[in-house]
Formats: structure tokens, C-alpha cells, sequence
């Protein structure tokens, strides 16, 4: 079962593109004011960011792509809204370093306790 | 003045991993088993070649099932006897058509201490907030009130 479990936190290429989306100022401030009031047109995305709404466009693509947001119709307008699953195999990486530690320390422990 | 809850045998901050156990087992025993490098592989599961000495490069296959393609490179930092080990390495360079060299490392520290019944050790990984990847993940753990509670205090910390 830690063999497991070990295995499974040392899937990481699925990741790398995953983080590479979260890497951007912009991108994190779009994932929070949608996660506070999504989903949310492009036009109330842009509001108060400085950002042009082609450049959020852009990032919402980004996060699009790898499948952090997705967009549908409300009406005659698009609005974008967290994938919250997605967001959660995000959450799950760090979590899985630390698991594989656990498991490497129980090896541990019964490798020098086996002997003692 | 604030009262300070007890810290936790595990903690995780952004940049760190913490792990605390008590192994039933002496502590020049659990010495060996971290320094040795035969040993160290054994338990951890990679066939290194070669020994720890400080401020030398060790490599090895891991043999766990399904990831021996895998080479570890680990750049020993410290070896102060009975007491600190501690390497650098790239977490998690799993995947082979990636040149993870000019990535920074994390540093991997090993405390022994005596304790009742056995050996405490203390494993911590730090360094995680040099690396964008890793920095973005642990983003998300800055509390552990769900995951809305998460993106809010993540929002807060951008802004």
C-alpha cells in the first residue's frame, strides 16, 4: 500500500504544466476573484486590474488549457468559472511530497528496527 | 502575552517539510542506516553507487517498481557524525526528458537526537519557495479550511 502511494507522488510531468499556468501574478488574482464570486464575465474579470481585457482573455486560455477554469454562456454573455477538481490535484502535490517522506521514514524504521 | 500552541510532530510551512519519528533502535544503528550508502538504498529504495562524503556528488537507479528509469543525484552538504546529515537534491525529477540541473534544489537534513526508548529523528526538506513549481502547490496549503478558504487567503496574498 506505501508502495503505492509512494509511486504515486512521484507523477510529476502531469503536474509541470499544471504549476506552469499558477506561475503569474495575474493568473493567481483571476483564480481568486473567481473562487469569491465566479462564475464571472470577462468584463467583470477585468475590472479594477490594470489589465487589458485581451490580456485576461489570454490568461483565462492559460488556465483553460490546463483545465483550471472553463467558460460557458449565461445569456448573450460568456462567463468563467473555477474547475474545482482540477484545483484540487493542485492542493494534492505538496501533499504528496510530505506522503513520501512518511513512507520513506516507515521503511526506515523497519529497516533499523528489523536489525536492532 | 500570545500563547504559543505546541508545535506538532510534523509541520509544513511553504518552505518546508517536517517529519518527526522515534525509532526503537540505538542511535549509532539508525546513523549507519542514513550514512551508509548500501544502507541508505536498501530502505529507501535506490541502488547508489558509491559513498556520502561531504561535498561530493552521489548517484543512483531508484529501484522502486515503475520509476527505475529514475537516476537520484544527491550533493552531499554535511556529514557531522551521529548527529546532521544533510544533502541537496532536485524533489521529485522524475521525468527523464527533463534537464532538471539549472532548477534549484531543495536541502534534505536528518537529526538524530536520544530519546527514551530510541532515536528521534528529524527529517526536514526545505527550500520549496526557490522552486515556481513547488512554491505555486504549497500556495494552496496556506490553511486547511477547505479549498475556498485557501483561494481566498491566496487572492489576499497576491493582491
Amino acid at each position: 500500500m506505501s508502495r503505492n502511494r509512494s509511486a504515486a507522488a512521484l507523477q510529476l510531468p502531469d503536474a509541470v504544466p499544471l504549476f506552469a499556468a499558477l506561475g503569474d501574478a495575474t493568473r493567481l488574482r483571476l483564480l481568486g476573484r473567481l473562487s469569491a464570486g465566479g462564475p464571472l464575465s470577462i468584463t467583470r474579470l477585468s475590472e479594477g486590474t490594470g489589465v487589458t481585457r485581451q490580456a485576461i482573455t489570454r490568461h483565462l486560455h492559460a488556465l483553460g488549457d490546463v483545465g483550471l477554469v472553463r467558460h460557458a454562456r449565461r445569456g448573450r454573455e460568456r462567463v468563467w468559472d473555477l474547475n474545482r477538481k482540477r484545483l484540487e490535484r493542485a492542493k494534492r502535490y505538496i501533499d504528496q511530497i510530505a506522503a513520501q517522506w512518511d513512507d520513506a521514514a516507515q521503511r526506515l524504521r523497519a529497516f533499523v528496527e528489523d536489525q536492532e | 502575552m500570545a500563547v504559543k500552541t505546541p508545535a506538532p510532530n510534523d509541520t509544513t510551512s511553504t518552505d518546508r517539510i517536517e517529519k518527526r519519528v522515534v525509532l526503537r533502535a540505538a542511535r549509532t544503528r539508525v546513523w549507519r542506516a542514513l550514512t551508509n550508502a548500501a544502507e541508505f538504498s536498501t530502505w529507501f529504495r535506490v541502488k547508489l553507487e558509491g559513498a556520502f562524503t561531504e561535498g561530493r556528488p552521489i548517484r543512483g537507479r531508484l529501484t522502486i517498481p515503475g520509476y527505475e528509469h529514475v537516476t537520484l543525484e544527491m550533493l552531499v552538504e554535511r556529514i557531522d557524525p551521529e548527529r546532521y546529515f544533510s544533502y541537496r537534491w532536485h524533489p521529485y525529477a522524475v521525468d527523464p526528458a527533463v534537464d532538471y540541473s539549472a532548477e534549484p534544489t531543495t536541502l534534505v537534513e536528518f537529526r538524530l537526537e536520544d530519546t527514551e526508548g530510541g532515536t528521534a529523528l528529524t527529517i526536514v526538506e526545505s527550500g520549496f519557495d526557490r522552486i515556481p513549481l513547488a512554491r505555486r502547490a504549497e500556495a494552496f496549503r496556506m490553511n486547511d479550511n477547505g479549498w475556498d478558504g485557501q483561494i481566498k487567503q491566496l487572492a489576499r496574498y497576491v493582491a
